[in-house]
């Protein structure tokens, strides 16, 4: 018999201590390791002033956490954060707009003449990739410059884990882990980044409830449809001093209509296919600090912005090339895109949307970003229009507009404020972007799971709009 | 002797036990549960649950049925009309 290791002496050793001292060892050990760095602390760590900042710390946190004031606060936040979003991107916005439409894009033709280039392929070019990342920039540009260091700096003052902590219960209604507020947050600024940021969940069930919803969190590709929809539909019949008040209003209902959605399909999911025992749940609450300005607005212009941004730029370029040539090339006699538009046109009657809509839904899978111009290109370019409207753009470019001219268009398009009111229920209910997808696929290894993040979403946008748009059209609104 | 969801707002105590075990275990002590520390309640939430509790000079927010685990000794209060 060989003598034994000294590996499995030592593990025999620790076996029979084990028994002698039982699990208090253990106990015993954290015990001594904390009376020992409290005595270190006291003797090194001076505290002047801690004891005024604690209270205020206190104070603030009471108010935010109360049962009266807790949930208009974060309400009032939300709306405040949009509002000045908003506001503030209105007049950037238009500014980019004409510098890379108005300005930039003429001068591009005339270089391309200059240089003699064929007419499909300056066209291809200018008026299919160059324009739609031109789009992509001005609109989004700067809403993300003022939303994201705003969201930010909620997040330096150590905001958002109150908002987890205010909202925990109802996720734990709903069979969810705590940590999910977290990554329904994380969701807000991109769905790709939330359902990463969903490795902070241990349990593996939970997890994939996480995943599963990120996709209701309203993200930056989302926002500009939003707006758009809210400010000239909506925002403008309400009288002219609070039309970006109401914008704003309508915005946050949707964004509340996601965390709904959210809390709804969890508690479904938990109760049936994720069914388990939910687990346990702490959250530090790091104390407030004063948010570091400078340093907030670095980050968020250059991990953030300019991230998002690239990638936004990225996928537009292919799509505005793709919108480009369905608009350009013809067989028997229409566009490629006029034909799928009316192929789409029923089931987009049926939803309370049309056929341009979810063209524009399927060319934009690659990004968000690019629904709008996408719909306005489409709208100009397959549907007969007035002559004078028609003859605003040819075909298969992207175009910009004030905001009265988008809504003169999309009204000669047909359109109502059943088909706005539907745009942003579906702009939060339909399938993630294909970097979403495949995400969710590289985090699950599930062909299973990545099917029913993309389905879940697409089946209760046909669901909700179709029954809206029935009820809309039963009441006789439309 | 009782339990930390028991623990009523400006009452303070110290914690006695953790009936928790395996990871869970682990985890409340690596955030300062631990037999000896003085425990307050911080802050409610306007749903009821989960609540924060300032132990160690930092807050931390448990579920209920995770307070329950908890064992505590109140301690009498500093001005001592009553004793909950």
């Amino acid at each position: 018999m060989a003598s034994p290791h000294p590996g499995t002496q030592l593990l025999q050793t620790a076996a029979s201590l084990r028994g002698e001292f039982g699990a208090e060892l253990n106990d015993r050990l954290m015990e001594s390791y904390l009376e020992e760095s409290a005595r270190i602390a006291s003797g090194a760590v001076s505290r002047t002033g801690q004891r005024a900042r604690l209270s205020l710390d206190r104070t603030v946190d009471r108010i935010l956490t109360s049962r009266t004031l807790g949930f208009p606060l974060m309400l009032l936040l939300l709306w405040g954060v949009f509002w000045l979003t908003i506001a503030g991107a209105n007049v950037p916005s238009s500014m980019l707009a004409s510098l890379t439409m108005d300005w930039g894009a003429p001068r591009l033709h005339a270089l391309a003449d200059l240089l003699q280039a064929p007419a499909w392929l300056s066209g291809f070019l200018i008026d299919g990739v160059y324009l739609a990342m031109a789009w992509v920039l001005s609109v989004m540009l700067p809403p993300m410059a003022i939303f994201f260091p705003l969201f930010t700096l909620l997040e330096d003052l150590g905001y958002l884990p109150r908002v987890a902590f205010n909202l925990d219960r109802l996720f734990q209604r709903a069979g969810a882990h705590g940590k999910q507020a977290l990554t329904m947050m994380m969701g807000y600024g991109c769905n790709a980044a939330g359902v990463v940021s969903t490795r902070i969940i241990d349990s593996p069930r939970e997890r994939l409830i996480a995943i599963l919803t990120n996709n209701f969190s309203i993200c930056n590709g989302r926002w500009p449809t939003l707006i758009l929809m809210g400010t000239i539909f909506i925002g403008a019949m309400a009288p002219a001093g609070l039309s970006s008040v109401i914008a704003s209003g309508s915005v946050v209902a949707t964004c509340l209509l996601g965390i709904a959605f959210t809390l709804a399909v969890s508690a479904v999911l938990s109760r049936t296919w994720l069914r388990g025992e939910a687990s346990t749940f702490s959250l530090e609450l790091p104390p407030y600090r004063p948010p570091r300005v400078l340093q907030t607005l670095y980050t968020s212009v250059i991990d953030r912005t300019l991230i998002v941004l690239g990638r936004a730029m990225v996928m537009a370029a292919p799509a505005g090339a793709v919108i480009w040539l369905i608009g350009n090339i013809h067989i028997g006699g229409a566009s490629i895109a006029a034909h799928l538009v009316s192929a789409l046109g029923p089931l987009g009657w049926l939803m309370g949307l049309n056929g341009v809509i979810l063209l524009a839904y399927i060319v934009a899978i690659p990004a968000n970003e690019i629904i709008v111009p996408s719909i306005l290109m489409l709208t100009l370019t397959a549907t007969s229009l007035e002559p004078s409207l028609a003859g605003m753009a040819s075909p298969g470019v992207m175009v910009e507009f004030e905001d009265a001219t988008v809504h003169q268009v999309l009204t000669a398009g047909g359109w109502t404020m059943l088909t706005a009111v539907n745009l942003m229920l579906f702009a939060l209910l339909h399938n993630p972007c294909s970097t979403t997808i495949l995400t969710i696929w590289k985090e699950t290894k599930s062909l299973r799971w990545t099917a029913a993040a993309t389905l879940i979403p697409l089946a209760l946008g046909f669901a909700v709009c179709t029954v809206t748009a029935a009820v809309a059209r039963a009441l006789g609104w439309v | 002797m009782t339990t930390l969801d028991r623990l009523s707002p400006g009452q303070r105590a110290t914690i006695t036990s953790l009936a928790a075990q395996g990871a869970e275990r682990r985890r409340l002590m690596d955030l300062g549960f631990i037999p000896g520390v003085e425990i307050e309640v911080e802050m409610g939430n306007p749903l009821g649950d989960p609540r924060a509790f300032r132990l160690l000079g930092g807050v931390v927010a448990l579920r209920r049925e995770q307070a329950r685990e908890i064992g505590i000794q109140v301690q009498p209060e500093e001005t001592p009309t009553h004793v909950a």
